[in-house]
């Protein structure tokens, strides 16, 4: 057995399973479920039917599935442990810049669980559906309001799905203009890399534009990269640096003038919602990721819902489906007609994010998103005050948005990384902020308090972070480089984890089968 | 506004502060002109129960498929969620987590995302599993494309029996691109796209039990793929069928894609569903999307950790395997569970359960004299009815019966298929419930 030499425990049974006793306290390590499931176990009473093999047209299985399965008291302690080994924004502050980590109110849960919403299917008669269908028309007239734009599609499953619908819909109104030769795609450098992955994926080349002195984009860089070769620029805004791009109405016009398309990326319009409409800024297209401006919750990673905002401009060539008005009746229409470019996903989108997002936007009301915003933008300004004379602001002076960036200058000769500085944060009960994003900053640490923390927290987090800059300036770098201890696990070996990929559990006996 | 914690006074102080005289002055970089000079025609904020009654009344205009014979399944199915899958999907450290961005303070979210990739790859016979995609039709799509990178070739064929919106997805995912073929409608099970397949031919794409519940026998169409170095992708939208059937791995596929929402996750009118991608261990560096991976500490604990994100956008930016950024996290975690909770022996029972009370309803519906098209079928099965589909599935909602998909909302510009309709039975289904219906269908036809 190869691993063991490594000090990793493959044997299953006897240790893992002594460590999820009391011994552990309240951070017992979990066996894997295949290590404490059963194939003759299930957490769920099915009577055991007979079926005959007359009509699988030949392919009933035979081989084993090798599935293990729980009983209901197993199933739920297990996932109960796993759960506890997971940080989460109803456990403590989230700063992650970018990612907007605000409180998720239950009500959205608990609206999204109502049988009219949850036990509806996508294919059952419009008819039956028509509450469905008022979400989404609410929402949509919610989402237009708050931008000034035409019209909205929904139905992109998250952030990047949406920078496609955008992006499609205008490659589509390109090609509908006899303009397809245009294939360059202006992004700037410190955009989401989901940006130029999302032009590269429809065939266009991309040109990157440096940010300036102050962090944002200038409109003469733009002017200088505009041609008749170029289809969109790509920018968001609030960008990445936590800045609001000052420019961007000139910046707007330059790209209309020459012809082409602004899409914006709307990942953090979380700090302007209720106060700037991005349509009064000249943007033909914006995804609005309802995960982190509306509140629905990320659940680990997903999933997330990305609708698209379009111009005038824009609107014709929006994906299907969309949902059109007759009288009281609302139709879902289905089928590309005119100039649509076709459907991103089967159904119609994600129906328990829209209900969310809905619930979420009735609660804040108009008057309650706009204070929600000013308070994102408020607490970020208020840890840049707090912090900025210990950590090195590489665009100092002005006031930021929701997010505030610094950089790792600070950490120069003391032995910290800025790696090191965020798993140290771990141990003081914080999840780290963003760390090398974006890529314009050396060593970045982008901070999104967002609305929902408090004065207190907020005092809290900053004194944290004084304590952790200042000990590491006076040479306690141990610190830093061996944290986090106070975590489940110590630092992970991320490089043999991608050198020698184990992306399954197998037994140990494959494994001994392996080794020899 | 009860979701705000500052007061005020706390706002002055923070004020203070940072040194400005209000929140305005924090937007100086707005161009003044576009700064708060709007009144939107919006609510302003509500109590939670005026909230909650507005919703509440939206939600009970729609019929729910709990309120009636229901047998309307074409990708998306209703099943029976066990109440500890809600329960634990609930819990705020797994319901309120982000992406495990740092692995020591995100083991729950690692171990079960690797949990899931075992448990994928077993149920479909893959080596690797991934850590889950949007949707069935993205996770289709996706794999297409994967495919013409491997291959590095372009000509991909659709089967007839593929969901309509997953090809309609395709489509869209592949729009300006050479190669792409989607053969015509098959919903006698008949039509077969091994004669197609040449030695430029990346991928064949085919699925089963198909959009027409036939069961497909790929393992033909996986030798004569392979003899000319052509992909399999195999697409299974019904996953509980594999409790029953042959895993695809088991017939050839090398990349198997599935719709995994029947395992956990409500209908919830299409989404958020979650998307299941394996693959032979030789092409995982093509795969799309995130992977989770074994690892250890620095004590040489076991642990877990997303990995091999150089395929990934955030690393590699114009030249990443595909621009999806995220996984569905918490459908996947409820998939697992419920998964977990089954085990082999529940998902065995679990699917046949499934059949036989499909079986119940095919034989209702042929002894009620309508035409069966299937030979073959897991839960779901075709109907030829003497008239066109649409307007009896209309009549009967009208009477509380979900009647099934008539084929035309799909296939809207095909006047052969106008007659068909596709129903799905699932354990939920009753003996009463096919009586209602079958009755209500005479009754229509009559």
């Amino acid at each position: 057995m190869s691993m063991n030499t490594q000090g990793r425990p493959t044997a299953p049974a006897a240790d893992n399973l002594a460590a999820s006793g009391g011994a552990s306290a309240l951070l017992p390590a979990e066996p894997l479920l295949f290590e404490i499931g059963d194939r003759d176990h299930s957490g769920v009473d099915l009577p055991d039917v007979e079926v005959s093999d007359d009509r699988l047209g030949g392919l009933r299985r035979k081989s084993e599935l090798d599935l293990p399965g729980l009983t209901e008291p197993e199933a739920m302690r297990h996932y109960v442990r796993l759960s506890r080994r997971n940080y989460s924004i109803d456990s403590g502050m989230y700063p992650l810049g970018s990612c907007t980590m605000k409180h998720n109110p239950r009500l959205n849960e608990k609206m999204a669980r109502l049988p009219g919403f949850a036990d509806v299917h996508p294919l059952q008669p419009t008819s039956t559906v028509q509450g469905a269908l008022a979400v989404m028309s609410e929402l949509s007239h919610w989402l237009m309001e708050l931008t000034n734009t035409a019209a909205v599609s929904l139905s992109p499953k998250a952030g990047a799905h949406g920078e496609l619908c955008g992006m499609m819909a205008i490659k589509a109104a390109h090609e509908a203009k006899g303009q397809g030769h245009r294939k360059v795609v202006l992004v700037p450098e410190s955009a989401h890399g989901t940006n130029p992955a999302t032009a590269a994926f429809l065939g266009y080349s991309v040109k990157s534009i440096d940010a300036n002195e102050n962090g944002t984009v200038d409109v003469e860089a733009v002017k200088a990269a505009l041609s008749d070769d170029v289809a969109a620029i790509m920018l968001t805004n609030p960008n990445t640096c936590g800045l609001f791009e000052s420019q961007i109405i000139e910046i707007a016009q330059a790209v209309h003038e020459a012809g082409a398309y602004f899409y914006c990326d709307g990942a953090n319009f979380n700090a302007i919602m209720g106060v700037v409409r991005p349509g009064d800024l000249g943007i033909d297209a914006m995804h609005i990721n309802l995960h982190k401006t509306f509140s629905t919750p990320h659940g680990g990673g997903g999933p997330g819902a990305g609708p698209v905002v379009l111009s005038e401009a824009l609107a014709p060539f929006a994906p299907v489906p969309f949902l059109r008005k007759d009288g009281e009746t609302i139709e879902l229409v289905e089928h590309v007609q005119g100039d649509a470019f076709g459907r991103l996903t089967a159904f119609h989108g994600q129906m328990g994010m829209y209900v969310r997002a809905l619930t979420y936007m009735l609660s804040h009301g108009a008057d309650g998103l706009a204070q929600a915003a000013r308070d994102a933008v408020l607490n970020a300004n208020y840890l840049k005050a707090r912090l900025q004379d210990l950590f090195s602001a590489p665009f100092n002076g002005q006031p930021v948005m929701h997010e505030v960036l610094f950089d790792d200058e600070f950490l120069k000769g003391t032995g910290v990384s800025t790696l090191d500085f965020a798993k140290a944060m771990i141990d003081e009960g914080f999840h780290p902020m963003t760390m090398y994003f974006p890529l314009v900053v050396h060593g970045a640490m982008l901070i999104e308090p967002t609305e929902s923390e408090s004065l207190q927290t907020l005092d809290t987090f900053a004194a944290t972070m004084r304590e952790l800059a200042e000990d590491a300036r006076n040479g306690n770098a141990a610190r830093f480089t061996s944290a986090p201890t106070r975590a489940p696990l110590r630092r992970l070996d991320e490089t043999r984890a991608a050198r020698q990929p184990r992306l399954k559990w197998s037994a140990p006996a494959d494994d001994r089968q392996a080794a020899e | 506004m009860r979701y705000l914690p500052h007061s005020a006074a706390d706002r002055q102080h923070m004020l203070a502060t940072i040194g400005a005289s209000s929140i305005d002055d924090l937007f100086a970089a707005v161009p003044k002109s576009v700064l708060g000079t709007f009144s939107p025609d919006l609510p302003d904020h509500q109590p939670e129960f005026a909230v909650e009654a507005h919703m509440r009344a939206l939600a009970n205009r729609n019929h729910a498929a709990g309120d009636g014979p229901f047998f309307v399944g074409a990708g998306a199915y209703r099943h029976h969620v066990p109440a500890t899958v809600d329960h634990l999907i609930q819990r705020s450290e797994w319901l309120t987590a982000y992406t495990p961005y740092q692995p020591e303070i995100s083991q729950g979210t690692l171990q079960m995302l690797f949990e899931f990739q075992t448990q994928v790859a077993h149920l479909t016979g893959m080596d690797v599993a991934n850590a889950s995609m949007y949707d069935g039709s993205t996770a289709t799509a996706e794999a297409v494309l994967m495919a013409r990178r491997i291959t590095r070739k372009n000509k991909v064929f659709l089967s007839g029996g593929l969901h309509p919106q997953y090809r309609d997805t395709v489509v869209t995912y592949l729009s300006g691109e050479e190669g792409l073929e989607c053969l015509s409608p098959s919903p006698e099970g008949q039509g077969d796209i091994i004669d197609h397949i040449d030695d430029d031919t990346a991928a064949i794409v085919i699925q089963t039990p198909d959009f027409y519940g036939h069961i497909r026998n790929v393992s033909k169409l996986a030798e004569a793929a392979h003899a000319k170095g052509a992909l399999l992708i195999v697409v299974v939208t019904e996953i509980v069928s594999l409790g029953l059937l042959e895993a695809p791995g088991a017939l050839g596929a090398d990349i198997v894609v599935a719709e995994g929402q029947s395992l956990g996750n409500p209908l919830t009118f299409g989404g958020p569903y979650v998307g299941l991608l394996a693959c032979r261990e030789k092409f995982v560096r093509q795969m799309p999307g995130r992977l989770c991976g074994e690892t250890v500490d620095a004590d040489g604990q076991r642990g877990f950790v997303l990995t091999l994100s150089t395929r990934e956008q955030h690393i590699r930016r114009e030249k990443a395997t595909s621009n999806i950024c995220t996984n569905s996290g918490l459908c996947a975690l409820a998939f697992s569970i419920h998964l977990s909770l089954l085990g082999e022996k529940g998902l065995t029972r679990l699917a046949k359960l499934n059949h036989s009370r499909a079986i119940a309803l095919a034989d209702a519906l042929a002894g009620a004299g309508l035409e069966v098209l299937n030979e073959s079928f897991f839960n779901e099965m075709t109907v030829r009815l003497p008239v066109p589909a649409a307007p009896v599935v209309e009549a009967l909602a009208a009477n509380g019966i979900l009647a099934g998909l008539p084929v035309s909302r799909l296939e809207p510009d095909k006047p052969e298929v106008e007659n068909l309709l596709i129903l799905a039975a699932t354990e939920l289904t009753t003996d009463a419930d096919i009586a209602a219906l079958v009755d209500a269908l005479k009754g229509e036809l009559a």
